[in-house]
């Protein structure tokens, strides 16, 4: 069944008649991404306004694949296991190269993790869920919608900011501006920041149709097909993917000099469609024509104004590394705005988001281009490459490595950047946290909702921890002591972080320091450390 | 036709990057000629003529199929 776009109502905004009183933070921008850094921040007690010139969630699906470790932050955010209930969960993934299948994988997760590797869910059932979320915290998220930010003057130690309604424009006053809207940031532009990178000159056809009987034959297991080179549709590449609600996604390269607005006609499409699926009747629900770019800003800190998501940097989607990597910003920005805003940090901390995500963010583009090129040959040495690659991929495992059709998105390290206290282990330090299941007095649970929040200092196996001001403890496999003890269900989280290890984990989950024998000492400095203070020299 | 272990992962597309990118600019003609030293140069690097008749037939095989 079709999405029901329902409006959001639009309430005529205090600022219409009255000066309201500066605002700790505003965001710009009601996208997955900037409804994401509402909530964190409201999770830590700091109060936003939200301002979106719209009043509908995402038009089309847009985003569909959400990667765990995303999911991993939207538990933390309160909409995780909604998500997963709504969403399809894919293991199977088949590569065909013409007409014969090259080989398949299977993601089956290994056990002991709350979330799966991946699941396809429609970007406005996000949004809708995020704005639910929103809800919850009505003294500390003021969502406006229908407030369009039409100016914005810096004003060194706040902004000034310009918005305008259906009744007309008032001005607001925010210490720090988030812009959150989206790749072609208005925000971004008025800076008059430069934003230029790879345009892919390959266009692309995105539908979205609904059909009863799955494509795939066996609707009961949900699979992502990608062709090189179909029968269909020669020379080009062709994917589908199952989404909830019957709906499934096809993606189809199209020729460079396409006529865009041509071949997102209904007589065009189509065929194209029917020569993928059948003759089994299907509906069209959403269709776009897209040329993909790979491009991020050079600071992603202006002074007050922090860029976040798609306005920071945008990929193309194979890999699906655009709203993964804007959720990854927002985990790394929130919990250090905060600590700015409630005096806990320095300002300076809010430099090293730009450091860490902006490292995150050239992986994703580097990771986005090549799988972008891979599926577009340049010159005819390019293309007898990849079909060679793909003859030998038929039985020689290292060339199916090899083929690229996007290559998922997984968190990055932030190992060697300034916060992190250089150390070894298993999991080193700038690894995001690695889930396990975890038994405890209320019953089970999981490392990643005991973790993620706060500074959090955890003994893996027989390993006493200090009390340091402002750091969390728990323990593991630990016996009796003065703060929680948990028991490695089936020994995953043994085997996963070693025995006898305390590791200190940032509320973002990134691992902030290891150590074998933690003294209240050593924890305080790499806690302080990793809140931007400069140690003090031993 | 013999299967060869994988030994390029997780480097292979830092690999294949670097391969599209020694061909960039050249017209097709120079890129066999530069397919051709480059096979010349990595037979060499392998060193060892079993291996080296064993990938020949392997990727022969592919030609016949
Ligand atoms: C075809 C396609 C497929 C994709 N697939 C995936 C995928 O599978 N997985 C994935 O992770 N990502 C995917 N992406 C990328 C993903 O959609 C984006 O990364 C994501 O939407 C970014 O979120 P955002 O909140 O930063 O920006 P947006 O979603 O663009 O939101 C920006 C918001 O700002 C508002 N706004 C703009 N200007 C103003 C203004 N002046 N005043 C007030 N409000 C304003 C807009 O109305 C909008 O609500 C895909 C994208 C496309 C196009």
């Amino acid at each position: 069944m079709a999405y029901d776009y329902t409006p959001y109502p639009y309430v005529p905004p205090k600022g219409l008649t009255q000066a309201e009183p500066r605002h700790p933070v505003a965001i710009v921008g009601a996208g997955p991404i900037g409804l994401a850094m509402a909530i964190d921040l409201a999770q830590r007690g700091v109060a936003s306004v939200v301002l979106d010139d719209n009043n509908v969630v995402s038009v089309g699906s847009r985003a569909i694949c959400w990667a765990k470790r995303t999911l991993e932050i939207f538990d933390r955010l309160g909409v995780g296991e909604r998500m997963l209930e709504k969403g399809v969960t894919w293991k199977i993934g088949r590569q065909f190269h013409g007409d014969r299948e090259v080989y398949s994988f299977d993601l089956l997760p290994e056990d002991g993790h709350k979330y799966p590797a991946f699941i396809n869910l429609q970007q406005y059932y996000v949004e809708e869920y995020l704005i639910d979320r929103v809800r919850d915290f009505p003294g500390l998220i003021d969502l406006r919608f229908r407030n369009k930010v039409v100016d914005h003057a810096d004003r060194g130690d706040h902004t000034l900011l310009t918005v305008e309604t259906p009744d007309g424009r008032y001005s607001l006053e925010a210490d720090w501006l988030i812009a959150c809207d989206g790749a072609g940031s208005p925000t971004r532009n008025r800076m008059g920041l430069s934003f230029e990178g790879q345009t892919f000159q390959e266009q692309f056809l995105i539908a979205d149709i609904e059909m009863k009987d799955s494509p795939f034959g066996d609707a009961a297991v949900p699979e992502r097909w990608f062709w090189f080179d179909p029968p269909f549709h020669k020379g080009k590449s062709a994917l589908l993917h199952m989404q909830p609600d019957n709906i499934y996604r096809i993606d189809l390269q199209l020729d460079v000099d396409a006529d865009a607005r041509a071949e997102a006609a209904e007589d065009k499409v189509i065929p194209r469609i029917k020569a993928i699926v059948g003759d089994k009747p299907f509906r069209l629900d959403w269709v776009s024509v897209y040329k993909f770019r790979c491009i991020k800003l050079d600071r992603f800190v202006h002074g007050r104004v922090i860029f976040v998501g798609d306005s920071a940097h945008v990929v193309s989607p194979f890999g699906a590394r655009g709203g993964n990597g804007g959720i990854q910003d927002v985990d790394n920005l929130g919990w250090k705005l905060a600590a700015v805003i409630q005096g806990k940090a320095d300002e300076a901390l809010i430099a090293t988001y730009h450091d860490e995500r902006s490292h995150g963010s050239a992986e994703n583009i580097l990771h986005s281009s090549r799988a972008t090129n891979f599926m577009t040959p340049k010159t005819p040495i390019e293309a007898l490459f990849r079909t060679e690659a793909l003859r030998l991929a038929h039985d020689q495992p290292f060339a199916r490595r090899i083929l690229n059709s996007g290559r998922l998105s997984m968190p990055c390290s932030l190992e060697g950047f300034a916060l992190q206290t250089p150390g070894a282990a298993q999991v080193p330090p700038g690894s995001p946290l690695v889930d396990a299941p975890l038994s405890g007095a209320e019953g089970e649970t999981w490392l990643l909702s005991q973790v993620q929040g706060d500074f959090t200092l955890v003994g893996f196996g027989d390993v006493p921890l200090p009390d340091v001001p402002g750091v969390r403890r728990l323990g593991i496999n630990q016996r009796a002591a003065d703060y929680p003890c948990f028991t490695a269900t089936h020994g995953h989280a043994i085997r996963r972080y070693g025995s006898d290890i305390a590791y200190l984990f940032r509320p973002d989950g990134h691992v902030a320091a290891v150590f074998r024998r933690p003294t209240a000492q050593d924890v305080a400095r790499a806690a302080g450390r990793a809140m931007g203070k400069t140690t003090e020299t031993a | 036709m013999k299967i060869f272990p994988d030994r390029l992962s997780p480097q292979q597309d830092d690999f294949y990057n670097a391969l599209m990118d020694a061909h960039e600019g050249l017209s097709e003609t120079d890129s066999h000629a530069l397919n051709a030293r480059l096979i010349l140069l990595m037979a060499n690097q392998i060193g060892d003529l079993d291996v080296l008749r064993d990938l020949l037939t392997t990727a022969r095989a592919y030609a016949d199929v």
